[in-house]
């Protein structure tokens, strides 16, 4: 696209406001942003209850996200492992949900200690609505955490600003997306990407990133009373 | 969705945003004409498309940025003439596996598009065609006499990939949306990896074998993966970078084996709480393998050319490919 030099110039004058030009960038920039943008300009802000668990700013903000995030999922795979679905479940399968247990709970762990005093409290899980003696609820669920943990570690990687971290979160993303994939393909087989979970335009191919409040949205369904998360003071 | 109180919010912080969309009248008047063909579906990408020609970047990206993009785009040019080759050879790929294939082709498709798309005229290019590789690695393997062999040389292609691109994350940083856009074809890269995985190893109907990683359907890679599917030519794929790393690279970014089992000065196999699994007493040995598994890791540029160029033909090397 061919800009007039007068667009040049509009380009370049700095914001005479309190916003950081380059947060600005997080919400001009791709098409996710604008879809972020739509849902920031459909939300007004009513999180006004007050045992939210807020995971903080900055770099230990986004670990406490990610600690939230793995702290979820290891409660999940512990409970799969005590369900009737797992007691009856052929070896591979067995086999998949115990690596997949060990993993998220070493992923828990660590961010715990990484975090140390700084760490949110141990969350309180509700998996209610999850049937851990039947398969296909179990399977359904872990998609859809599995899912989730992809979206919320692409999504998150632009807040985080020492290359130490992000690092690590890409360490264990492509983790989250092997146990996502082999999942999905245990479901059904060869829907190991999906154009629920990637765009599938031949332009892009890439990850369904999610911000914060989107992923903590669906989170908090599995989370009890006074261990609903929010992420409001993350900023890119 | 309410676009006029969207615009509204940004004018809060930007008092200057209709005048970025030329002016007040024209901006509605260019959001009033898109008209009845306007969606909740297309608006996404029409925003995108007004904002970014408000906001776009006009300064041309960091050299980092350039190498890093670029290397990513060779390696989807490799497995992009790979996996196209692997579908035109007649009986090669069962043709239950056929739609799998497809997908991941086209994935490297895309993630071609969207690279060009970012770096423009700074692209390595022009397109190296199929014959700037040689899948045979100079005759060391023969991908395309069997499945097997065709899935073995795949899993090498995508670990490379998912660990280039792993390592190359950082040199992103100073463009979020760049950094995003990386990240969100990273974990499809390795999507890919658990699939082929699966293919490989016994997979749904694996019987599991405590002794023997080929038969387990793990997605992960445990230890050093055992060098990979076609060892010696594989085992860099799994093994450690250039350490100390490379110069510019940030403090406290290495690039160990993917056997490591120390994350952040933290031992993730030691720090663990293991969770009881029913019926099995967890020994050392598997809790070392889950440790390894849980974390995937980066390699340095260098490393992943001198992987790829064991892959590159003569014409190849001509067009200065993994350079």
């Amino acid at each position: 696209m061919t800009q007039s030099p007068g667009d040049e110039l509009e380009v370049n004058k700095p914001l005479f406001v309190p916003i950081k030009r380059r947060s600005f960038f997080m919400y001009a920039g791709a098409t996710a942003g604008a879809t972020a943008l739509l849902l920031a300009g459909c939300d007004d802000d009513d999180n006004n209850e007050s045992d939210i668990v807020d995971v903080g700013a900055g770099d230990k903000g986004v670990l406490n996200y990610a600690y939230a995030l793995e702290q979820l999922e290891a409660a999940f795979y512990a409970r799969v492992l005590t369900g009737q679905y797992y007691a009856g479940a052929s070896t591979a399968e067995k086999q998949i949900f115990t690596d997949i247990a060990l993993h998220e709970k070493i992923h828990a762990d660590f961010f715990k200690s990484v975090l140390a005093g700084d760490a949110i409290k141990g969350l309180t899980p509700n998996f209610s609505t999850i049937n851990f003696d039947d398969r296909t609820s179990v399977l359904n669920s872990a998609k859809a955490f599995e899912d989730l943990g992809v979206a919320a570690y692409n999504g998150a990687g632009r807040f985080i600003t020492a290359p130490l971290y992000l690092v690590i979160a890409g360490k264990i993303v492509s983790v989250e997306a092997r146990h996502a994939a082999l999942i999905r393909d245990l479901i059904t087989f060869n829907s190991f990407v999906g154009d629920d979970v990637v765009d599938f335009s031949l332009t892009s191919r890439q990850e369904k990133s999610k911000l914060p409040a989107e992923v903590l949205a669906t989170a908090n369904n599995f989370l009890a009373a006074g261990s609903k998360l929010s992420a409001n003071s993350l900023v890119a | 969705m309410d676009l006029f109180k969207i615009l509204s919010d940004i004018e809060k912080v930007d008092p200057e945003v209709y005048e970025r969309f030329d002016t007040r009248r024209r901006a509605f008047k260019y959001i009033s004409g898109m008209g009845k063909a306007v969606t909740a579906a297309t608006l996404p990408g029409l925003l995108s498309t007004m904002f970014n020609k408000a906001y776009g970047q006009t300064s041309t990206l960091a050299p980092e940025i350039v190498a890093t993009l670029n290397l990513a785009l060779q390696l989807e040019y490799l497995e992009r003439y790979y996996y196209q080759r692997g579908l035109d050879t007649p009986g090669l790929i069962p043709s239950a596996d056929v739609p799998a294939i497809t997908i991941i082709r086209d994935d490297e498709v895309g993630h071609i598009a969207a690279i060009r798309a970012v770096l423009g005229t700074q692209a390595f290019g022009p397109d190296p065609g199929a014959t700037a590789f040689d899948y045979t690695a100079g005759g060391k393997v023969n991908p395309f006499a069997n499945a097997a062999n065709f899935y073995a040389v795949s899993q090498a292609f995508v670990d490379t990939g998912v660990r280039a691109y792993k390592g190359g994350a950082v040199n992103l940083m100073g463009n979020k949306d760049i950094l995003t856009a990386a990240l969100n074809i990273h974990s499809v890269e390795a999507r890919h990896s658990s699939h082929i995985r699966l293919l490989r190893r016994g997979g749904v109907s694996a019987t599991a074998d405590v002794n023997n990683l080929v038969a387990k359907p793990k997605s992960w890679i445990s230890g050093t993966d055992g060098g990979g599917s076609n060892p010696p030519l594989t085992t860099p794929v799994y093994g450690a970078g250039v350490n100390p790393p490379p110069a510019g690279t940030p403090t406290g970014v290495t690039f160990p084996a993917e056997d490591n089992t120390t994350q952040g000065a933290v031992n993730v196999q030691t720090g663990t709480t293991f969770p009881t699994i029913p019926g099995v007493t967890l020994t050392t040995a598997q809790q070392l393998a889950a440790a390894t598994e849980a974390f995937d890791e980066p390699l340095d540029a260098t490393t992943v050319k001198t992987i790829a160029r064991n892959f590159r033909s003569t014409v190849g090397a001509t067009l200065g490919l993994f350079n």
